[in-house]
């Protein structure tokens, strides 16, 4: 097993820290007073500070250094987070993430967010309340004695206990072993400080922060105390804290700030991979056991082979559960955005996020992030209006763009809503028409026109910005979408705005499939987009050649003979059997010699010898070790939609 | 094999190779790209994809393309008889190692060719493409052919493109 690099978990660290901090202040924008929220910004960015200064990360310790000063302040009451503060911490973060991936990068642009956040908490600086009076605090502590080897060192504890204030530090030597006893390595003293200073006790505690599991620590108020209510109950919680003396009790108090670890596992995505690989091997020898279990009339050898393959598809489906993450992860990143396309655009945007618990394989929700980046700044940015505009057609001044998922079936669902001006389509047309995509007065529907925008000839940049607004990269959208076996659908209402979803599958290792049989190659179609099977009939048959459409319950479908297609150059089957298959709204039928059953199907992706055949989506391997092919559905309807338009055309 | 190899060959001026035929003909790869050599088994025939890599195979798991090198030098296709063998090597595509086989009518040894007694492909008087023979070995009156591999799988990809621009 490789030895973890520390680096790489401090960087994993700090990236989580950074995303929190983010979060927390977006929250904190909506809703300033509220103190959790503020507590939990300065934890992190005090975490953030100190394992940064462990691991050599010095420039950005020292930076975050004054979002913490500012954000120390608004958690003592004595500023507030105005939004001119949040902005300056918000912008200090993204140049924290640089100093987070590469510790020497240039600081001349800190420079001016480092006066940004000055001039944001000087500005705030005239509604701060008075300075509390000053108190003096008694804290004892013990570390233990393998603390050094943890790395912890009590001269900078000391420091930091001096910074707070005026302190008067004792070191306590009782324990000290005689010399021949002594172990230089171990922490054998205690520390008695005296400390006078404005700061809250929770300043104190944050000192401790992490060291405070493993050490002794007691802080009591010396008497000059003011007589009020709250310093009662401040004491009552001095005397709960102080009472456990044993070193390997901690105090009570502290324990919800440490709940948060020990209930997952960090996992490298690798390592999942591998074993999901394993599992795809294990349903493959599980098949080929089912299939030598068939021919035999061993009682005994067919029931562990049921077992087996109960067991395996469990396995299989507690291994695609680990793998699903919520997609809240990828949603999380989107307020930045909107925050950020808000203040460059001058418009007012509320953003809204639903089914941010809906789980989505890991690997799924990564790619997933380019397409909706792309889709979310085309919405704030095109779709919705500025203020005025809003005002003058009616509307609300602040425009709504909301990002939501949803599970459908084996699909998720992930739909990009504004209420914006929508797709004009009139001007779409007239861009397809100059683009050459349509022919000049070709009769086309709404939704044709909407799918217009996704076609790589109809994008480009600037032009289309002042056309319709719509369009920039979204061939490349849908192509990552494609990629994800995806469909990607839009729908718009001139001046209402536009709604568009994105159907993703759940996962894209292992998928339900019908295995059939062409000529003499046996294909998989996945199970999820097929509607129903029909038998071709010799009389259809003979009927249909010529023309390749079936009529199917008053609808017309196209069909496709995959015999044909594949070349196979073998006669058809006797009974022939049609596969409707389906994408959304639109239908092909797909003409197979033989249905063969239910195949549970491990996706092995194509090489780069057969990545441009676009027939096939994968491969898989049979129960007999041989290889099948996956279709892919998406392309071949295309190929049957098609098929259609020229026979429309023809007529 | 040891030191810095260019093309192929090593300081010494040698390469270790594995021979194997093709119609008659006597052809070397790398010894160092081999990974398996497998007795022929069932393929699955990919179709819309180029000949010279038309099918699948099963490698222990894993589904690889199934390369006929036979299409590259002009040869009938690859039939199958009893010394019929799949090559399995590893090249690098796009960045990525990448598992192909070889079809070959008969595998032969792992040898060692001298570059002393190799040459470029002459420019005339050949049958096959120039640039899809890396060079051409002499041994006991007779030569062997090292194929350039990338070059090769280079065509053997589709020409249709538009599969790539993706990436």
């Amino acid at each position: 097993m490789s030895v973890t690099d520390p680096l790489q978990v401090f960087r994993v660290e700090s990236q989580e820290l950074l995303e929190q901090i983010e979060q927390g202040l977006l929250d904190l924008e909506n809703n300033p007073e509220d103190g959790e929220t503020v507590a939990q910004v300065f934890r992190a960015l005090h975490t953030l500070k100190g394992s940064g200064a462990m691991f050599g990360f010095e420039a950005l310790a020292s930076f975050t250094h004054h979002c913490e000063t500012a954000f120390d302040r608004v958690r003592k009451g004595r500023a507030t987070a105005t939004p001119k503060l949040i902005g300056a911490v918000l912008a200090a973060l993204d140049h924290m993430r640089a100093l987070a991936e590469r510790p020497d990068a240039r600081s001349e642009n800190g420079e001016a967010l480092l006066a940004g956040l000055r001039q944001a908490m000087e500005d705030d600086g005239e509604n701060t309340p008075t300075q509390p009076p000053s108190k003096t605090w008694r804290i004892k502590f013990t570390l233990p004695s393998d603390s050094f080897v943890n790395g912890t060192r009590p001269l900078a504890l000391l420091d930091e206990l001096r910074a707070l204030g005026e302190a008067e530090v004792k070191a306590v030597a009782d324990d000290v072993p005689e010399l021949p006893a002594l172990v230089p390595t171990e922490c054998h003293l205690a520390w008695d400080v005296r400390l006078t200073t404005a700061h809250p006790r929770s300043a104190i505690e944050e000192v401790f922060i992490f060291v405070i599991d493993e050490m002794t620590l007691s802080i009591e108020e010396e008497g000059t105390a003011p007589p009020a209510a709250e310093t009662a109950a401040e004491t009552a919680e001095v005397h709960a804290a102080e009472t456990p003396k044993d070193a390997n009790q901690p105090a009570e108090k502290f324990e919800t700030r440490h709940t948060m670890a020990g209930e997952t596992v960090r996992v490298p995505a690798s390592r999942l991979d591998e074993l999901l690989d394993q599992v795809g091997e294990l349903m493959i020898a599980q098949s080929r056991l089912k299939q030598v279990a068939g021919t035999t009339s061993d009682t005994g050898l067919r029931s562990v082979a049921e077992e087996i393959e109960r067991l395996a598809s469990e396995l299989r489906d507690s291994m695609m559960f680990v793998r699903m993450v919520p997609i809240s992860q990828l949603f999380g990143r989107f307020r930045r955005l909107i925050h950020d396309l808000a203040r460059d655009t001058g418009k007012q945007i509320e953003f809204i996020t639903e089914g941010e618990t809906t789980e989505l394989d890991k690997t799924v929700i990564e790619r997933l992030a380019d397409p909706l980046i792309h889709l979310i700044r085309n919405s704030a940015d095109h779709g919705l209006e500025t203020p005025e505009e809003r005002r003058a057609a009616g509307k609300p001044e602040t425009g709504r763009v909301t990002l939501s998922a949803r599970q459908a079936g084996a699909e998720v669902v992930i739909s990009v809503i504004d209420d914006g001006r929508g797709i004009n389509r009139d001007r779409v047309r007239a861009k397809a028409e100059e683009n050459g995509l349509i022919a000049p007065g070709a009769v086309l529907s709404d939704s044709e026109i909407n799918q217009l925008i996704f076609q790589p000839g109809f994008s480009t940049a600037s032009k289309i910005t002042n056309l319709s607004g719509r369009g920039v990269g979204m061939d490349v959208v849908k192509r990552t979408i494609e990629g994800l076996r995806g469909a990607i659908e839009m729908t718009s209402k001139p001046g209402a705005g536009s709604c568009v979803n994105l159907r993703i599958p759940l996962t894209l290792a292992i998928i339900d499939g019908l295995l059939v049989r062409v000529g003499g190659g046996r294909y998989v179609i996945p199970l999820s987009c097929v509607e129903e099977c029909v038998e071709l009939s010799t009389e259809q048959d003979e009927r249909s050649i010529g023309r390749t459409f079936l009529t199917l319950r008053d609808a017309l479908v196209p069909f496709l003979r995959l015999r044909e297609l594949f070349a196979t150059g073998t006669a058809p089957d006797l009974y022939q059997k049609i596969v409707v298959v389906s994408t959304g709204s639109e239908r092909v039928g797909l003409v197979v010699d033989q249905i063969l059953g239910h195949h549970q199907t491990v996706i092995k992706p194509l090489s780069c010898f057969h990545a441009a055949v676009d027939t096939f989506s994968g491969a898989t391997i049979l129960g007999d070790g041989s290889v099948a092919l996956i279709l892919d559905v998406m392309h071949l309807v295309a190929v049957g939609q098609k098929q259609e338009e020229r026979l429309r055309a023809a007529v | 094999m040891t030191g810095e190899l260019t093309n192929g060959w090593d300081d010494a001026g040698h390469m270790q190779v594995l021979t194997f035929d093709m119609q008659g003909e006597t052809f070397a790869i790398e010894a160092g790209l081999v990974r398996e050599i497998l007795d022929r088994i069932p393929e699955t025939v990919v179709p819309g994809a180029s000949a010279m890599v038309g099918s699948l195979v099963n490698f222990r798991g894993r589904v690889i393309p199934l390369a006929d090198l036979h299409k590259a030098f002009g040869f009938e296709p690859a039939g199958v008889t009893a010394d019929s063998r799949i090559i399995v090597i590893e090249i690098e595509m796009d960045g990525e190692a990448t598992l192909v086989g070889l079809k070959a009518d008969k595998v032969h040894e792992v040898t060692v060719l001298e570059k002393a007694a190799a040459e470029t492909a002459p420019r005339v008087g050949m049958r096959w493409r120039q640039d899809f023979i890396r060079c051409l070995a002499k041994r006991s009156g007779d030569f062997i052919v090292v194929p350039e591999l990338e070059r090769i799988f280079a065509t053997g990809r589709s020409t249709d493109t538009s599969a790539f621009t993706q990436h």
